[in-house]
């Protein structure tokens, strides 16, 4: 049985501007360039009307800026704060980013919701280190970015003396419209600048997943895995003379390592 | 609540009983308290649990103190409950710091007050005699499993301690940044 097809296609030419009353005959030609049908001619018009091209990293980054799984994780009374983006009333889902994720193998966002004790500090820690790469932290209120109001023995002043932050929210606790804020400058700065720099600045080259030993390694993980350490130890043999040069020098050029700070060794993480 | 004659009469017949146990008393805004002697402290506690007519069988809170000026310097108290009259009565065991004489000591490394531990008489005191050592470096004597229970294990110094320095730790500001240096780039 022999199958009638419409020729509509043909009704228009080519060079006809696409107008909303094409869109039938528009339609026909997708389907037959689905089927192999188009002539080049036909073709060749099709495309440079319907697609664009673009970078893939670009493209990436716009996915992964728009499906942010951040952890389900509260640290003190921010969290309330931090529980009610999700709500209908604030709706964190029109970001993407409402699914969050209980296990940090799951997770790419770390919200800080709280002050950090030093006894948490460890384990916060160790869950940055458990999520997958690519991994943003985000810093929320004032105790989890500076201590807050609890300078003392028990509370670490800033979490980014033990991991890096990537956006600091204001506030105490910042209200949910200001999470949402900083998340929508974080998704600009996941787009804009995919490498916060974090490695460079807490001497951290190496400490990739993909550069971990685990198993065997393709060849092109392990000369990457070199370079990193390679770099690594450059950086590490940069540190006591020329950084305290530097940083006597100018006060804008500090290359300085977290450690000379503070002088325990927090911020190394080599 | 014994008033005021009831407590001197119950640190008289302590004395009695156990003789140099009880240093002193006070009575403060309806609370009586006696002031023991460390060494003495379980025996203190017994006797107010035990005999007739005291019966202050609830052991509601260990908690430690740092007087500093005064000495002997810390205090360890004891609150004790009747339940069946509702009357309270507070044991301070008054402790004197081996560190006063000697050092200055390195942090960490100061002689520690030793205090007998209650643990094994009064079953509730084991975490809370931890938590006095956790703030305050009091050593509890024959308590089973002695360590810190608030701050991490490895924490080096007495927190709760009235000469423990606060903050002392820089924070950065921008207003600060150019006296905290390297920490941005």
């Amino acid at each position: 049985m022999e199958i009638k097809r419409e020729k509509v296609r043909s009704a228009l030419p080519l060079d006809e501007p696409p107008a909303p009353s094409n869109l039938r005959i528009r339609q026909l030609r997708a389907r037959d360039l689905l089927r192999g049908e188009l002539s080049e001619e036909e073709l060749e018009q099709l495309v440079s009307e319907q697609t664009f091209t673009t970078r893939l990293d670009k493209v990436l980054n716009w996915g992964r800026a728009n499906a942010v799984f951040p952890a389900t994780f509260g640290l003190a009374c921010c969290a309330i704060e931090m529980m009610s983006i999700v709500s209908p009333r604030y709706d964190i889902a029109r970001f993407g980013a409402e699914a969050m994720r209980a296990s940090p193998r799951q997770a790419d966002l770390l919200i800080l919701s709280g002050r950090v004790s030093i006894k948490m500090a460890p384990v916060v820690r160790r869950l940055y280190d458990q999520m997958l790469e690519p991994k943003w932290v985000m810093s929320m209120g004032a105790c989890s970015s500076s201590g807050g109001m609890f300078q003392n023995y028990a509370v670490v002043q800033g979490a980014d003396k033990f991991l890096p932050v990537d956006i600091h929210v204001p506030g105490c606790p910042p209200r949910p419209e200001a999470v949402l804020y900083g998340f929508n400058k974080l998704q600009r700065m996941i787009q804009g600048n995919p490498d916060p720099g974090w490695r460079a600045r807490y001497n951290a080259h190496g400490t990739e997943e993909w550069a971990r030993e685990y198993g065997t390694l393709t060849d092109e993980a392990r000369e990457a895995y070199a370079a990193a350490h390679e770099a690594a130890k450059q950086a590490a043999d940069l540190i006591p003379e020329e950084a305290e040069a530097e940083a006597g020098a100018s006060p804008e050029e500090r290359t300085e390592p977290v450690a000379g700070r503070s002088g325990r060794g927090v911020g190394r993480f080599i | 609540m014994p008033d005021a004659a009831g407590l001197e009469l119950i640190a008289a017949e302590i004395n009695e009983r156990h003789p140099g146990a009880i240093l002193g008393t006070y009575y403060e805004h309806d609370q009586a308290c006696l002031i023991a002697e460390p060494e003495k402290i379980r025996e203190v506690l017994a006797w107010l649990r035990d005999t007739p007519g005291q019966e202050y069988t609830f052991l509601a809170s260990v908690h430690g103190a740092d007087y500093l000026p005064a000495v002997p310097r810390f205090g360890v108290h004891y609150e004790l409950l009747n339940m069946a009259r509702v009357e309270r009565i507070r044991v301070r065991a008054a402790v004197h710091d081996p560190a006063a004489e000697g050092g200055p000591y390195p942090l960490g490394e100061e002689p520690l007050p030793e205090v007998p531990s209650i643990t094994d008489e009064w079953p509730t005191a084991n975490h809370q005699e931890r938590e006095v050592y956790d703030m305050f470096g009091i050593v509890f004597r024959g308590h089973p499993d002695l360590r810190r229970i608030l701050m991490p294990e490895d924490y080096v110094g007495w927190p709760q301690r009235r000469d423990f320095p606060i903050g002392g730790e820089p924070v950065i500001f921008t207003n600060n940044e150019r006296e905290v240096p390297g920490w941005t780039q």
